[in-house]
């Protein structure tokens, strides 16, 4: 029986590039934030890289341009190779009540190389979130040059509430996304190294 | 009109970057802190210590970011304006020191020199300056920090100025030199601008000293920290003259 991987090395590569350039733009970026906090709170200097206003913006406007080169690349591939279609979909709000309900009473199945529909729409929501904080970044980089774009968010300054309701959608992910791989460790590994499964089957060998 | 306790509270709303600034430097954290480490030891000729090379990376990401900037830069296309009743009042003070420091000029002995790549050097007087054609505009200020005022600045055009003093349009670059030791500079496109102005006025009255008396440069395309006060001289140059910040690392070009 022919093998084959669980998850493709172009999906591995991007996702952990993705996962480090995530890191640094949530820390430069809240270094950014502290410099005219928006809400009543600033975020622990710990927790941002830089140092200072310059140097959280040089990170920030450096890993930029790795984070939306490689999202490129990840949604290039997905789309050529069907990968979205054929692992994102479908998701249907029936499967999606089924898995949430089982994972929250901590019942669901993994099924191995098989995204259940929690996954799937809470891939395509960061996926919406990824384009819209690239978006909304550019809205405040350059207000005056792509000023439709900035008019689009509704202005300078409410474009940086969006960015930051961007962030926080992200960062809410991540928690979600983190504490699902903590319930199901074995789906590090696959991640990491690739994993196998049967062609035939598409799916459960055994772990 | 000056409400003094309006005013409190616009410099008020500036202090959690001044404080932050200000405990880092207490702390002594900024040795730590990235760039600075690069732009420290570039400035005293230290050996660089370690992180430098991040630091490079950083440094030459930056250069590169000048150059997707003026790429991305239209000569043409114009910033937004605004209405006057969408002008902040009181316009929040900034400057790298307190308010207590703002330069004390004589107006009357005030002059603008000129240098480097122009026909004619000689110098400036307020009123020669008046006498040129003048272009006012509403626009927003976005500071580096990110927050962002509209005001309203009148002025010269730095073009026509530059075309009045037979500057080299062709060269890279505008510098300024302030009283107050600051320094920036603008790219020549940027300078070009028609909304670029060597102001006299603010809020159609002559600039007061906070914001930036009896000279600015009021710059719509660029960021707040690009737009110096108080400037005693401008150099036409193919040299980067950097800038004060610039030189301690944000973005040179810094466009918006
Ligand atoms: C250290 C942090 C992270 C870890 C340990 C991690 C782990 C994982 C694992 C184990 C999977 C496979 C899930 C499965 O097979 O069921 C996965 C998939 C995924 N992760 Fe992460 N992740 C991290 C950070 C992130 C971040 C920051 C994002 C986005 C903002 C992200 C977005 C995704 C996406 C979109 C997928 C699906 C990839 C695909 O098949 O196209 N991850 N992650």
């Amino acid at each position: 029986m022919k093998k084959t991987r669980i998850h493709p090395w172009p999906i591995r590569l991007t996702h952990w590039i993705n996962a480090f350039g995530m890191v640094c733009m949530f820390m430069s970026g809240w270094g950014i934030y502290n410099a005219s906090p928006l809400f009543s709170f600033s975020f622990p200097r710990d927790f941002t890289v830089g140092g200072w206003l310059g140097g959280a913006l040089a990170w920030h406007f450096a890993v930029m341009w790795l984070l939306v080169i490689n999202g490129l690349i990840y949604v290039l591939y997905g789309l050529f190779t069907r990968h979205f279609k054929r692992d994102f979909l479908p998701v249907t709000p029936t499967a999606v009540k089924r898995d949430m309900l089982d994972a929250l009473r901590f019942r669901l199945k993994h099924e191995k190389g098989v995204y259940n529909a929690v996954q799937r729409l809470m891939y395509w929501l960061v996926l919406a979130a990824g384009v819209l904080i690239v978006l909304t970044g550019l809205a405040i980089w350059k207000p005056v040059q792509l000023q439709e774009l900035t008019a689009v968010f509704g202005g300078y300054d409410f474009a940086r509430y969006v960015h930051f309701a961007a962030m926080a959608f992200i960062g809410a992910f991540v928690v979600v996304h983190l504490a699902l791989v903590l319930m199901v460790p074995k789906t590090l590994m696959p991640m990491i190294t690739g994993g196998t499964r049967g062609i035939e089957s598409g799916k459960v060998e055994h772990d | 009109m000056i409400e003094p306790k309006k005013r409190a509270i616009a410099r008020i709303k500036l202090e959690p970057a001044q404080q932050i600034q200000l405990e880092s430097l207490q702390r002594r954290h900024f040795l730590k802190g990235g760039l600075t480490v690069g732009a420290m030891a570039m400035l005293t000729g230290c050996n660089l210590q370690d992180g430098d090379q991040v630091d490079k990376v950083l440094w030459s990401m930056s250069r590169w970011n000048d150059r997707v900037q003026a790429w991305l830069f239209s000569g043409q296309k114009l910033a937004p304006t605004f209405s006057k009743d969408q002008v902040r009042n009181p316009f929040p003070f900034n400057a790298f020191y307190g308010e207590d420091d703002i330069p004390e000029l004589d107006t009357a002995d005030w002059k603008l020199g000129v240098s480097g790549l122009v026909r004619d050097k000689a110098p400036w007087t307020l009123e020669g300056l008046r006498k040129l054609p003048q272009r006012s505009d509403i626009t927003r200020l976005i500071c580096v920090e990110g927050w962002s005022a509209i005001g309203q600045w009148g002025g010269v055009p730095l073009r026509t100025f530059l075309e009045h003093v037979g500057a080299d349009t062709t060269a890279k670059f505008v510098g300024f030199k302030c009283a107050d030791r600051y320094y920036s500079s603008l790219d020549m496109p940027t300078a070009l601008h028609p909304q670029t102005l060597l102001a006299l006025d603010f809020a159609e009255v002559a600039l007061p000293p906070e914001y930036g008396y009896p000279l600015r440069v009021r710059v719509p395309t660029k960021l707040g920290f690009k737009n110096p006060k108080h400037i005693v001289e401008i150099v036409v140059s193919n040299d980067n003259p950097g800038g004060y910040w610039e030189d301690q690392g944000y973005n040179w070009f810094s466009g918006i």
